[in-house]
This record gives C-alpha cells, sequence and structure tokens, in this order.
C-alpha cells in the first residue's frame, strides 16, 4: 500500500497530508488522555506499535505472483480506538520512508490515510457491529482487522485511481487496475492478518484479562476469547 | 483447547504464506527474453502501472536516503521485524511471570490461612 516517494501529483500530496496530519493531532491527543487517565496501559500501547512494526515489516508472497504485506493496525484500533492509530501509524511509515525508501515524505499522507486511519475505522466499526451481533469474541477480531487489512488497500488503490484516472475508462477503469494489483493480492494477506490478530488477542486475554475488561473489549464473565 | 487453536491458527498463516511459492508459475520470460519476475512487490507494480496509464508523470521528488542495496533493505526490515517481535516477546513474557507470582502468592495465602484453623 505504499505509494512511492513523489507518485502523488503536488496537491493530492498536500491534501492527504492535510487531511492525515489532523488525524494525527486528535491521536496524539487521545493518546496522551488515555496514559493520563490509565498509566499502566503504557506498555500495552507499546504492543500495538510494536504488532505494526513487525506486520508491516512482513513482504508475503500471494497467489498473484507478487509480493505485499499486512499492517497491523487492526490490534490498535481495537485496544486503544481508531485514532490512535493515526500516530502509531505515522511512525511506523516514517520510519520505513527515511530509512527504507519505502513509502515516502510526499506519499505519507496518502499513506497514513489509508493504513493507520481508514482501516482502525474498519477495524473499530466492524468489531462492533460482529459484536452487536453476537459473533464470538475471535469471530469479531478476525473479520475486524482482516478487513481493515483489506480496505487499506482498496484505499491506497482508490486513492492512485483519483491521481491517475485512466484516459479512457476514467475512475473506475484505474480504479479496476489498481485494485487488482493491491486488494487482490491482498486478500490472503488479509486473512492471514486477522488470524494473527486472534493469535495475539488470545495471549492478551490469557494472561492479562484485566486489562481487555477494562478496555470493555471483554465482557466481565468472557475471561477468555 | 486454546493452545490448540493458536497453533492452528498459525499453520494456516504459514500455509498461506507457503502455498503461493508453490501454486504461482513462474510467467514465460517477456518478448525481450529477459526472464519474467515472479513476488515482486505491488508497490513496484503500481508504480509501473502508473507508468502505463500517466506515461508522461514524472515523479518529483525523490527519497532522501535509499538503501544501498537490497541486502541493507532486507537488513533493515529485519532490524524493523526484530524491534517489533522483541517488544512483544518481553510484554508477554513478563505478563506470564507476573499471573505465575500472582498464583503462587495467592496459593501461600489460602495456606496461610488454613494454618491456624489446623492449630485448633
Amino acid at each position: 500500500m505504499h505509494i512511492m516517494e513523489g507518485f502523488l501529483p503536488v496537491e493530492h500530496a498536500i491534501g492527504w497530508t492535510l487531511a492525515s496530519a489532523s488525524f494525527v493531532a486528535w491521536g496524539l491527543h487521545a493518546i496522551k488522555k488515555r496514559i493520563d487517565e490509565q498509566p499502566e496501559q503504557r506498555m500495552l500501547l507499546g504492543v500495538a506499535a510494536a504488532f505494526s512494526f513487525v506486520l508491516s515489516a512482513l513482504k508475503l508472497p500471494s497467489v498473484t505472483g507478487s509480493c505485499s504485506h499486512p499492517t497491523g493496525t487492526g490490534l490498535g484500533a481495537l485496544l486503544f480506538g481508531p485514532v490512535a492509530m493515526a500516530p502509531i501509524g505515522a511512525v511506523v511509515l516514517l520510519f520505513q520512508a527515511l530509512l527504507l525508501a519505502h513509502g515516502g515524505l510526499t506519499t505519507l499522507g496518502a499513506n497514513l490515510f489509508s493504513m493507520a486511519i481508514v482501516g482502525p475505522f474498519v477495524a473499530a466499526g466492524i468489531f462492533r457491529l460482529a459484536r452487536g451481533l453476537k459473533r464470538s469474541f475471535a469471530l469479531s477480531v478476525f473479520l475486524a482487522t482482516s478487513l481493515a487489512d483489506l480496505m487499506t488497500y482498496v484505499t491506497t488503490s482508490a486513492q492512485l485511481a483519483w491521481a491517475f484516472p485512466d484516459p479512457l475508462g476514467g475512475f473506475s477503469a484505474s480504479f479496476a487496475k489498481f485494485a487488482t494489483i493491491f486488494a487482490i493480492t491482498q486478500i490472503p494477506l488479509a486473512i492471514s492478518e486477522g488470524l494473527l490478530t486472534v493469535v495475539i488477542f488470545n495471549a492478551l486475554a490469557r494472561f492479562n484479562p484485566q486489562e481487555l475488561r477494562d478496555m470493555k473489549l471483554l465482557p466481565a464473565n468472557e475471561v477468555r476469547a | 483447547m486454546k493452545r490448540h487453536q493458536n497453533l492452528l491458527l498459525l499453520i494456516a498463516v504459514v500455509l498461506l504464506a507457503v502455498l503461493p511459492l508453490w501454486l504461482v508459475q513462474k510467467p514465460a520470460a517477456d518478448a525481450d527474453g529477459k526472464p519474467a519476475e515472479i513476488f515482486a512487490g505491488a508497490d513496484n507494480k503500481a508504480r509501473d502501472l502508473i507508468g502505463v496509464i500517466a506515461p508522461d508523470y514524472r515523479p518529483w521528488f525523490e527519497p532522501l536516503l535509499e538503501p544501498a542495496s537490497g541486502e541493507i533493505s532486507s537488513l533493515l526490515f529485519a532490524l524493523q521485524a526484530a524491534l517489533g517481535a522483541g517488544f512483544i516477546g518481553y510484554y508477554l513474557g513478563a505478563a506470564v511471570t507476573r499471573e505465575k507470582i500472582q498464583r503462587e502468592m495467592a496459593k501461600q495465602m489460602a495456606e496461610q490461612q488454613e494454618k491456624p484453623t489446623r492449630a485448633d
């Protein structure tokens, strides 16, 4: 989902940067409030960031014959709320943009928007919906985080299609082409991300059930996911 | 059962990553006889597609720092994954130990409470 450095027209780059910057500011405020209220959750915030670090470094092969990577932003979105992931995603993407020439500074805003804003909000929304429909905790986590991963790549496809509409077919033709590269490749990876997030939630529910209950992720009587 | 579930989930993740390597056929060499690439990054494919849709587009900014080679780049990606995995391992390890200590303390408390009744 990394749009490469310089590969978005200037006005798109500025627009996405402004849009994402406001979410990062909102997210920093939300994190600060959360940590002031519950300082013991600081380590868990680190886990959310670390999970995104690991997963976004794993470039996995997919059935389309190309490689892509999960995003790992769903875990933190469920633990700390979707806006908290904007600053965390910014750290991950800055690391990759500055040291790895993976993504870039001019495309940071657009990449942040897909990975650290759209993805987390999808995760939180699907999770709430699935829990509301009385699905099990594990299934809800799986659906939320795998669809968040997939929607991140759908967003990237839309961003590129908007910036580079097809000369004949316009936005939709261009979107179909980019989505073939990004979204189809991502399907097995999104499943992997969902499964891995369930694994880490199982571990958290086993050893830190009180924290999850404090976050209202687990009802008081449901200790295990 | 839980332990089983995690194991099965991890096996599924490994299968999802390994099966494509085995299922996807290497595409035939292109017209120039250059061997076709397989399992290239989707990001690069998107960049190539931009070149097809908008052949006149020129990127207007260059990365400030590029990894000197593919090896350096995989070093940095490995570092990124190791930092994250190390922290998660530390956190879970600490959580396991904390739970163990809590359980032992609860056991000791229970034993101490039992003693006086036995002495009676």
